[in-house]
């Protein structure tokens, strides 16, 4: 079974061929970054203006580079929600009326979902079940994920998700938008005993985190400190610490709680080095094994939606004509397929 | 000659087939419902012409003025189809199809098109019919508040269109007696985006699927941090 992908749900256009005999054939994903740099966080409406403009230049890219006609495409995917309402329709619309068109089935893909099979596209991919920490700029939580289709969120973020923390620490630090993985380089060279950040919800039970605090408390570090390129380097070094470490130590907890065996980390943060590492060391302290995607599939990319779409149309699958985008959207409200 | 339209850039969504001169049309005043709508509309239409999309010459389009999200959905549609089917596109202005609207139910030939685009301004075009009955832009469609839309200094307008109701009165006020009828009750059909794109299809000048593009006029929609108060 041959599938094509679709991601537009927030500011990268993505599209994908994955073959359920020879693996992924193409994938390509084009970033939105610089246009929304200017403006200090994605504006919604120039986001849905560029996938329009780019979604099909990328998916006759991606047909040549699978070398793919629509003759050997057994259906398309795309994300359907969660994420920015406007963005979703352009790949929706696109995704359904082409699977129409070329008569095979089309599904709207959760996004979350996609993300937490990313690492099914890696060359030795975990079996169900696992547990996965799922973090990115929208969203952070601990899901057991039993089988295919079938979540359970443990815990998730009460205020801003890990990478939101990130970006606009950053931003406080005065570094340009979207700041996460220039904040992680500027760590590199802070010192990371000079500042002790808290490690939020760590001391009362429960997977529930919090990230907004840590922002604020590297705020006041700034104000009281002042605004030297040590200090800051020294503040990125805490904070990054801090995440890295109540992370850690939710994820601790939840294989504890579980006694899952495998644990995925998934999404944009996914790619943060200093967490890889410290997950790490927590599955040789407990026996687990840990599993990543590839760098490039922890941010938003076509690849993992077709493969979620991939999974779903084994199913069978086939969403009605009237297609849908949902900006909110629960994983645990997704049907098991 | 065959070929497919959507329109869905307003309040209303429509989808039209056009096969040798005859069109069908399945049209509804359904704010916020087009995503869910329209393909089943193309469907409908097509499995009672016993066609599917493959067998078409072409797509054609309401590329706006309008509501993004509308006209974002019409692209989309006209991409996914256009692209599937290997099929050339032809882009019509929703203004366009608006005036080619009052044409085909008043026999109005000069044509003052109006919607509402929020915000204090209205999408604006004039359009004057051709010897061949399709409506032509006199001015180039535009956005503006009513009181600083262009008018051509000769005509003897209807105006048609939501911006008629919600600045008719403003409107009316200065172009007053030059505008012998008017209604704020008109939505931009596909009938109408169909057999505006009826030449360029049949001349064989659509354009590829990946320029089935909307145009939006209000470009401007958001503050650049540097520019923030």
């Amino acid at each position: 079974m041959r599938v094509l992908g679709i991601e537009t749900s927030c500011d990268e256009t993505g599209v994908a061929i994955y073959d359920s005999q020879q693996g992924l054939l193409a994938h390509v994903v084009s970033s939105q970054a610089a246009i929304h740099a200017p403006y200090g966080g994605v504006v919604p409406e120039l986001a849905s203006r560029d996938h329009v403009r780019k979604l099909l230049p990328l998916l006759r890219r991606v047909m040549t580079q699978a070398n793919t006609d629509r003759s050997n495409v057994d259906g398309v995917a795309y994300t359907a929600g969660p994420g920015l309402i406007g963005a979703l329709l352009v790949g929706a619309a696109v995704g359904r009326s082409l699977a129409y068109a070329w008569n095979v089935p089309g599904v709207g893909i959760h996004h979350i979902e996609a993300h937490l099979l990313a690492p099914m596209l890696e060359p030795e991919p975990p079996c169900f079940p696992f547990l996965a920490l799922l973090v990115s700029g929208g969203h952070t939580q601990l899901i057991a994920v039993e089988q295919f289709g079938h979540y359970r969120i443990l815990g998730e973020s009460l205020d801003d998700a890990a990478g939101e923390a990130f970006d606009k620490t950053a931003s406080l630090l005065g570094l340009p938008y979207p700041g996460g993985p220039l904040l992680a380089k500027l760590a590199e060279s802070g010192d990371p005993n000079r500042f002790n950040f808290p490690r939020p919800m760590t001391d009362r039970p429960g997977l529930d985190l919090s990230f907004s605090g840590l922002k604020t408390h590297a705020l006041y570090t700034l104000q009281r400190h002042g605004q030297d390129p040590t200090t800051k380097a020294d503040i990125a070094r805490a904070f990054e610490e801090a995440v890295v470490a109540t992370l850690v130590i939710k994820c601790d907890r939840a294989l504890k709680e579980t006694g899952l065996q495998r644990l995925i980390v998934a999404g944009g943060v996914g790619a943060n080095r200093r967490l890889r590492n410290g997950i790490s060391k927590l599955a040789l302290r407990r026996r687990v094994r840990a599993y990543y995607p590839r760098i490039e599939f922890c941010t938003d990319n076509g690849a993992m939606i077709a493969y979620a779409g991939y999974r779903r149309l084994q199913a069978h699958a086939n969403d009605p004509l009237a297609f849908f985008a949902k900006p909110r959207w629960s994983l645990s409200a997704i049907e098991p397929s | 000659m065959k070929l497919l339209a959507v329109e869905t850039a307003t309040e209303a969504c429509s989808c039209a087939l056009f096969v040798d001169g005859v069109c069908e049309q399945i049209y509804d005043l359904a704010p916020r419902r087009h995503a869910e709508l329209i393909l089943p509309m193309v469907s409908q239409l097509l499995a009672a012409a016993e066609l599917v999309v493959q067998q078409l010459d072409g797509i054609a389009f309401g590329r706006g003025p309008g509501t993004f999200t509308g006209v974002r959905i019409a692209a989309g549609v006209a991409q996914g189809l256009a692209f599937g089917a290997d099929l050339p596109v032809a882009p019509i202005s929703t203004l366009q199809a608006l005036a080619q609207g009052a044409y085909r139910a008043h026999g109005a030939v000069q044509v003052l098109a109006a919607l509402d685009a929020r915000m204090g301004e209205i999408y604006w075009g004039a359009y004057g019919v051709d010897e061949r009955q399709r409506m032509t832009a006199m001015v180039s469609d535009c956005i503006a508040a009513a009181d600083q839309v262009p008018v051509p200094e000769d005509g003897w307008w209807f105006g048609t269109g939501s911006g008629w109701a919600s600045d008719g009165r403003t409107l009316s006020e200065r172009i007053g007696k030059a505008v012998w009828g008017q209604e704020g009750q008109r939505f931009p059909q596909a009938q109408d985006v169909a057999l505006l794109a009826a030449d360029t299809i049949a001349a064989g000048e659509g354009v590829p699927a990946e320029q089935a593009l909307p145009i939006y006029l209000r470009n401007r929609v958001a503050n650049e941090r540097a520019n923030r108060p």
